[in-house]
């Protein structure tokens, strides 16, 4: 194997890999390694030192010993969608790629429950469950690519996870292989287990503390019926003011998503689903339940978004036309090509509250940057994802957006939110942890890496910055597609 | 191992590997394409998937990396089945980018398979139908099945076994005429494209396709003159043999007066929608007219609108969405509604249904390995519907899965959407 392994991991660990999970499953040549420098986030770039593909949680244990005892760095990687860089291999290393394991292993309709390895693609399981009349609840728009143990490492949500949560709401237990290579099961598929919420920490780490290798994930009934109605109004601020009327009334709507007039400029051009060029902006708005209660629920909707001057609110004849408004919804970020070359998605939250001086302050910031900057987003958790226009071609832009991107999520943090919803840390914004958090904060959740993680092998450089560092130092924005 | 790729230089390169560089641009890498693709649903591997070929062209032209053995084979195992762009909110336009770079960039097979049958004999209808004599007696006889099931079809040179193997029963059936009248009133004038392999192997399909568009008041003319569609060559860097057969095909049905040129074949329709920006030298504005007349016969129909009556059929199918219908020419709702409408037909939701059956032109024949994963793959989900009549609108999916079918013992039958529309028309007459 001499010719192919130009990598700079010490060979002897090389060979003991290639024991481990086959010669065909690793990857050392530099060109078959470079397709692993990067996933979603692509404005910092380096090459793992190798890359394996193992089949079994016995075969990763191996792995991760090995790595340990040889003090080389370990990164988990799943489908490689993440916007924020937790697939970049900061310190090089082995590169260990979950794709193969990807069986649904069982399917337990009347305890409702599912067990599948972290390499699943999220929609597999939804269609799996097919005809059980049960569903998988968080959709991150990336479900037809994401897998489940990447999902579980950024606790991902999408825009039905305003009603029914994010990940975490939905994970009962996760087989890990720790830094050491010891594999522990947290959590359990019988609720409440308990003792300390080890399960609580797993999810949303971002592979700092753990690989996770199994998941037992909670099912959920579908609902009897929807109702998805689509507000058309003059003005951003009247959107925003009835987001909150709705949320106020105690109506907790399926999805309730916002898109502004760019947005609607753009999906009309790749759609043409007949959304009116001139409105100020859209929500799109799903109730979901019990059929009994959806009419009235269907005109307390329409009831609020009239009182906030909606000028029109039409609803979806049938599940065709829904679907059709979810296609919009969904690939939305696909059609924006159509108004510029390139453009780079912000992921932050406000208080729904918050929303139009959020809102303005973005507009104030497009103004001030003179950038062109539109809005589609979970509105209902408060979750914004601006997108600003440029060419990357040109590098003064791409400067410019660079400043307004920071001077956005500053402002997101000011108003009493975060710098991320539901995209994550990874190396992007790892330089806004210590405007988010007090030290203590830092410093609390350094010990809990530190119990898992203490040699700092597994996931170098992610989630929490490490003294004296901070964060990459940004070049240049992703030209991303995310929302 | 490390073979040395053919100096590509910048920006130069970019017109040498006849790829607009914007297209590598337009790709956000957000990986939203990489669980539709087929060859990286089986080996799981980002080098097979569509965003690593994207950036492994990319990276070949920026001279970050040479065109290594490994990589000629992540590049070589694409099927061109354009998954990746159906999936692709942003846009990218895949085949845009992996057609001109093997074209260019990987060198042209030079094997007698290559030559003598691929390129001489397959697109000539006739000559086909001569050297396939001796096959349909042998297929009368049942000594093809023989040949077949023993694994005779080992012994032969490795290519030519799996033909043979692909050879699905051969019938005669009677030559084409070169014009049927529209039956009850006219609605529309149109010209049939019959293809080469198709032509000798399923000219019951062409007969059907008559019959169908002349119930649905269709004047039919079938010109004589017509050629190979050229996809066989163009898709193994013989795009100027490619384009001879285009220009063949503009002058044979260019100056009829007709309101579409049907094909049933979805890889040949696929490709003489193509014409107008496969070539961009002179002949394009013609060709592009040609192109633009194109219809697959699913979606005529469908335009058209379904008149002639239609009898019983109570029979459980299955639809296999073929690649160059559903993804490159966006054909997905058409054949299904026109299935929809024949009485007692029960269509059975095939998973994956638009995931390669691994037939991709010749690809069967190049890449065998893959090509049988994906036949395996394909005849699991087939089977897990129940049905065993599988709906399938394009000659080469046809032949694969009927071959995969008979390797595993399973009687399976294979038919285009127009045959199950005759025989509900017949079903009418009686
Ligand atoms: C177009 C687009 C839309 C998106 N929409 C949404 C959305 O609506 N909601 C949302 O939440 N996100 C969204 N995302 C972000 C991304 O898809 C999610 O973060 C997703 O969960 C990542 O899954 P993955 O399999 O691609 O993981 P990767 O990108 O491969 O990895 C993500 C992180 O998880 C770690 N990891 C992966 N697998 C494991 C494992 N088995 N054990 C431990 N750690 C692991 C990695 O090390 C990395 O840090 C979107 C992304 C794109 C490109
Ligand atoms: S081809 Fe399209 S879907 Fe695939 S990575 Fe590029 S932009 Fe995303
Ligand atoms: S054309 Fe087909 S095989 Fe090739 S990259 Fe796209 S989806 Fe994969």
């Amino acid at each position: 194997m001499a010719s192919t392994s130009d990598t700079t991991v010490p060979a002897r660990i090389l060979s003991t890999l290639q024991k481990i999970v086959g010669n065909r499953h690793v990857l050392s040549s530099r060109s078959e390694r470079l397709v692993y420098e990067c996933d979603g986030f692509t404005l910092e770039k380096n090459t793992p030192d190798v890359v394996v593909f193992p089949r079994t949680t016995e075969e990763i244990a191996q792995i991760v010993r090995l790595c340990h005892e040889h003090g080389v760095p370990v990164l988990p990687r799943g489908a490689g969608t993440s916007l924020a860089g937790g697939g970049l291999p900061v310190g090089g290393g082995v590169l260990v790629v979950l794709t193969r394991m990807k069986d649904i292993l069982e399917i337990h309709p009347d305890d409702r429950y599912a067990v599948v390895e972290p390499g699943c693609v999220n929609v597999w399981l939804s269609l799996a469950l097919r005809g059980t009349g049960l569903h998988y609840a968080p959709d991150p728009s990336s479900q037809g690519a994401c897998t489940i143990g990447g999902n579980v490492a950024t606790n991902s949500g999408g825009p039905h996870t305003l009603k029914y949560g994010v990940t975490v709401n939905h994970v009962l237990a996760v087989e890990v292989v720790l830094a050491d290579g010891e594999v522990v099961v947290l959590g359990s598929p019988a609720e409440d287990t308990p003792g300390l919420d080890l399960l609580g920490a797993m999810v949303g780490s971002e592979g700092t503390l753990g690989i996770v290798t199994k998941v037992w994930v909670r099912l959920t009934p579908d609902p009897q019926g929807y109702r998805t109605m689509l507000a058309i109004f003059d003005s951003v601020d009247d959107a925003t003011t009835a987001i909150s009327r709705i949320i106020g009334a105690g109506i907790i709507p399926a999805a309730l998503e916002m898109m502004d007039q760019g947005i609607i400029e753009a999906v009309e051009a790749a759609f043409q689903f007949g959304f009116p060029l001139d409105a100020g902006a859209v929500l799109l708005i799903e109730v979901d339940g019990l059929e009994a209660g959806l009419d009235r629920q269907q005109q307390d909707v329409t009831q609020l978004c009239r009182d906030c001057r909606a000028r029109e609110v039409r609803v979806a004849a049938d599940a065709r036309e829904r679907m059709r408004l979810w296609k919009c919804r969904k690939e939305a970020f696909g059609a924006i090509g159509r108004l510029s070359p390139s453009y780079c998605t912000q992921d932050g939250v406000v208080p729904r509250t918050q929303l139009p001086e959020i809102l303005r302050r973005i507009r104030e910031t497009g103004e001030k940057y003179r950038l062109r900057i539109v809005n589609v987003f979970h509105a209902g958790d408060g979750n914004i994802h601006p997108i600003l226009l440029f060419d990357e071609r040109d590098s003064d832009q791409v400067d410019r957006v660079l400043r307004a991107s920071h001077e956005i999520l500053s402002a997101c943090l000011e108003l009493g939110g975060s710098v991320t919803g539901e995209h994550g840390i990874g190396v992007e914004k790892i330089g806004f942890m210590d405007q988010m958090f007090s030290s203590s904060d830092l410093e609390a959740m350094h010990a809990l890496r530190q119990a898992f993680n203490p040699r700092g092998l597994l996931s170098p450089g992610k989630l929490l910055p490490t003294a004296g560092a901070c964060g990459i130092e940004q070049r240049h924005p992703g030209r991303r597609a995310a929302l | 191992m490390n073979s040395p790729s053919p100096s590509v230089d910048t920006p130069e390169s970019r017109t040498e590997l006849g790829i607009d560089y914007a297209t590598f641009l337009s790709c956000v890498h957000c990986g939203l394409c990489t669980a539709s693709c087929p060859t990286y649903k089986e080996t799981l591997d980002e080098n097979d998937s569509p965003r690593g070929r994207i950036y492994l062209m990319r990276s070949v032209a920026d001279k970050r990396i040479e065109l290594t053995e490994p990589i000629r084979r992540h590049l070589e195992l694409c099927l061109d089945c354009r998954a990746c762009e159906t999936a692709c909110p942003s846009g990218v336009e895949y085949g845009k980018l992996i057609e001109p770079f093997r074209n260019r960039m990987l060198p042209a097979p030079r094997d007698v398979f290559h030559r003598w049958i691929l390129w001489k004999l397959f697109p000539n209808a006739r000559r086909l139908e001569r050297a396939l004599l001796p096959a349909r007696w042998a297929s009368s006889l049942g000594l093809l099945s023989f040949v077949r099931a023993t694994g005779l079809w080992k012994l032969l040179p490795r290519r030519l076994g799996r033909l043979v193997t692909l050879l699905p029963p051969l019938r005669k059936h009677p030559r084409l005429p070169s014009r049927v009248e529209a039956v009850g009133e006219r609605r529309a004038t149109v010209a049939l494209f019959t293809g080469c392999v198709a032509d000798a192997l399923f000219r019951d399909v062409h007969w059907a396709t008559l019959r169908v568009l002349q119930a649905n008041g269709c004047d039919v003319i079938v010109p004589k003159n017509q050629a190979c569609c050229g996809a066989i060559h163009y898709h193994s860097s013989q795009e100027e043999e490619a384009r001879t057969l285009a220009d063949q095909n503009v002058s044979a049905f260019a100056d009829l007066d007709v309101d579409a040129v049907v094909v049933n074949v979805a890889g040949c329709g696929a490709m003489l929608k193509e014409y107008g920006h496969a070539w961009p030298e002179d002949g394009a504005g013609k060709r592009a007219q040609l192109a633009q007349k194109v219809r697959d016969v699913n979606e005529f129909l469908d335009e058209l609108g379904w008149v002639a009556p239609l009898g019983r059929l109570p029979l459980q199918v299955t639809y296999h969405d073929a690649c160059h219908l559903a993804h490159a020419q966006g054909v997905r709702e058409a054949p299904r509604r026109l299935l929809e409408r024949i009485p007692g037909l029960c269509i059975v939701p095939l998973d994956e249904s638009d995931t390669c059956c691994g037939a991709a032109g010749s690809y069967n024949l190049t890449q065998t390995e893959m090509a049988d994963r994906l036949a395996r793959r394909k005849l699991q989900n087939i089977l897990r519907t129940g049905a065993r009549t599988v709906v399938s609108a394009n000659a080469g999916c046809t032949l694969q899965i009927l071959r995969q079918a008979t390797l595993e013992g399973i009687r399976l039958r294979v038919v285009h959407p127009v045959q199950l529309l005759q025989e509900s028309l017949e079903a009418a007459q009686q």
